[in-house]
């Protein structure tokens, strides 16, 4: 088994940090894991993408993913100035944080498309627009291929005390949210 | 215990082990995490050593020399720039057969400024009497670092090692690496006792003046104890194995070389995204492997010849361009094979400069095409709309 996920987000969104985070909470439910950026001059705001590989096996391959199992889009705004669905395949997953309904999207793919209103779950429990671990808890949820278990013991060690409870907190909604299939 | 971490966190937990008492870097991208990770660790009282701040990786390079040279086990850690500005400093080490262990981020140089990932740093400066130990991931770079000090520190050796690490492809990724107590890298790697040292209870000098009557040798010696270090460097891998489990050594790595007629060569992290592209062309039937450049110096002629003495084709694909000529390795592969009876067919690629991604289409693309062609130096995925202007 290897699963290849892309993330896109902005520059000050924590897209590194999430495929950091997806990596960790892999590893600790006992998989092989592999985490990167795309490395750019990064500024605020500016489009940025991170890589995660998660397999049950090593990982060797190194190149950027060019053909992703799933695809998290952070910033529904990228959706057009960039090409988030380059390589999509056919039978995968796009996860995008958006207050919109999938279809309302008009995503050019025949891939399952899931839409959650990260950036507004975050304001409500973190107070900060940060939606990187809504999407974290969302993705597990929606492929099971991480445990919210794993994830919340990931963020709650990324941001200690009272942060990462309510990263925590988060987190478990999103991923009971997917559970439910409401965004589907 | 393995745990998932950051490539530049693995290294600096790796040379934590080592001990060294001195540390002196200066900060350039991407070879900054590692020394800010070392840096925590002394100002936390992890680690017992003194980290000196610098101005420059000149400043860097001398210290290292200059506390190496009292007897203490000394580290730095540069990339680029920083390691082109370093070479003056890097010859004298060398030649005062000090063992400082150096990690290089590989990154390309100026100019055009670019911060990203190939060779040409490290490969640029093969010639200043440094072993040269190339990692594909971040467990091997882990290993190699207590690796290296064993075989720079091995009395016959007395050579400075670096350990070449791919900038952010390696430097920033996180991944699982097997860590070693403190304990076992102690019994691995004994305290370092030099012969002879810089002490004002026994003044000596080194590197003096020396005239024609005696530089000539002090090289000879070098040259022979670069060639005797190929022995050393696979006894340490041993060992290493047998302490703990892995091999994580080698002159060279053969990847399914076997019955091959095809070899590719390459070095660094690129390797693991070539194996994949091995393992789904020898799926197809065709008759391919690998062979990957653990040590480029010493240069492992004799290793690289036994591997592919019974291949009819190489396809070189390297990060690096000696420019007005073709790839350092291309060079060099080719060398193996001069008075030889059988002459493979070799091809250079050069690939991944300043970090142009490598995707495994490119990788499977040129395999393909090398079969009906001789190439010399020719640059993939080179965008042709980029270059039809004049300059």
């Amino acid at each position: 088994m290897l699963k290849e996920i892309r993330l896109h987000g902005r520059g000050g969104q924590g897209v590194v940090t999430a495929a950091e985070l997806l990596a960790v909470a892999a590893f600790e439910d006992g998989k092989y894991a592999q985490a990167f950026p795309a490395f750019g001059s990064e500024r605020m705001g500016a489009p940025v993408q991170s890589f995660v590989r998660i397999a049950d096996h090593k990982i060797r391959a190194r190149n950027q993913i060019d053909k992703p199992d799933y695809l998290i889009v952070q910033d529904s705004t990228l959706i057009g100035a960039v090409d988030v669905l380059y390589g999509l395949k056919p039978d995968g997953m796009v996860l995008v944080d958006t207050e919109k309904k999938p279809a309302e999207l008009k995503l050019d793919t025949s891939a399952k498309v899931l839409t959650i209103p990260a950036t507004k779950m975050a304001l409500e429990i973190l107070g900060k627009a940060i939606q990187n671990t809504t999407l974290m808890g969302a993705f597990a949820g929606a492929t099971g291929l991480i445990s919210v278990e794993a994830i919340k013991r990931s963020v709650k060690k990324r941001f200690p005390g009272e942060l990462g409870e309510r990263n925590a907190k988060v987190v478990q909604k999103a991923y009971d949210m997917m559970k439910g299939g409401e965004n589907g | 215990m393995k745990k998932l971490i950051e490539g530049s966190m693995a290294v600096a937990e790796a040379i934590k082990v080592c001990r060294p008492h001195v540390i002196s870097a200066y900060p350039i991208t991407p070879q900054t995490h590692v020394v800010e990770n070392l840096s925590q660790f002394v100002a936390d009282g992890e680690l017992k050593s003194e980290f000196v701040n610098v101005e420059s990786e000149f400043g860097a390079a001398s210290v290292v020399l200059g506390s190496s040279a009292t007897g203490a086990r000394a580290f730095s850690c540069t990339t680029s720039q920083g390691l082109l500005l370093m070479l003056e400093v890097l010859y004298n080490i060398a030649g005062l057969r000090l063992p400082v262990v150096m990690v290089v981020a590989n990154r390309a140089v100026s100019a055009p400024i670019n911060i990203w990932c190939d060779h040409q740093d490290a490969v640029t400066v093969r010639d200043a009497g440094w072993i040269q130990l190339w990692a594909e991931d971040n467990q091997e770079a882990y290993d190699m670092c207590l690796q290296a000090y064993r075989i720079g520190e091995t009395p016959e050796v007395s050579l400075p090692v670096m350990v070449n690490f791919d900038g952010f492809i390696l430097t920033h990724a996180f991944e699982p690496v097997d860590v070693i107590e403190q304990k076992d890298a102690d019994q691995f790697l004994p305290p370092y006792k030099p012969a002879q040292y810089l002490t004002t209870k026994n003044p000596l000098t080194f590197g003096l003046l020396v005239d024609p009557d005696y530089y000539a040798e002090t090289r000879y010696r070098l040259q022979v104890a670069m060639e005797d270090s190929k022995k050393i460097i696979e006894d340490v891998a041993d060992e290493f194995k047998s302490k703990f489990g892995r091999y994580s050594g080698g002159l060279v790595e053969k990847y399914r070389l076997d019955d091959a007629d095809t070899a590719v060569i390459s070095m660094g992290s690129v390797s693991g995204t070539i194996k994949e592209v091995v393992d789904s062309l020898r799926d197809e039937g065709k008759k391919i492997g690998l062979l990957r450049i653990r040590v480029l110096r010493p240069f492992p002629k004799e290793a690289i010849f036994a591997a592919l003495k019974d291949v009819k084709n190489i396809i070189i694909m390297e990060k690096n361009i000696s420019l007005g000529l073709e790839g350092m390795l291309a060079t060099e592969i080719k060398a193996c094979f001069y008075a030889k009876e059988k002459q493979p067919k070799v091809s250079g690629y050069i690939v991944g400069l300043g970090g142009r991604d490598i995707p495994q289409d490119s990788i499977r693309n040129t395999i393909l095409k090398a079969e009906k062609e001789l190439a010399q130096a020719e640059f993939v995925d080179l965008k042709h709309q980029l270059i039809g202007g004049v300059l």
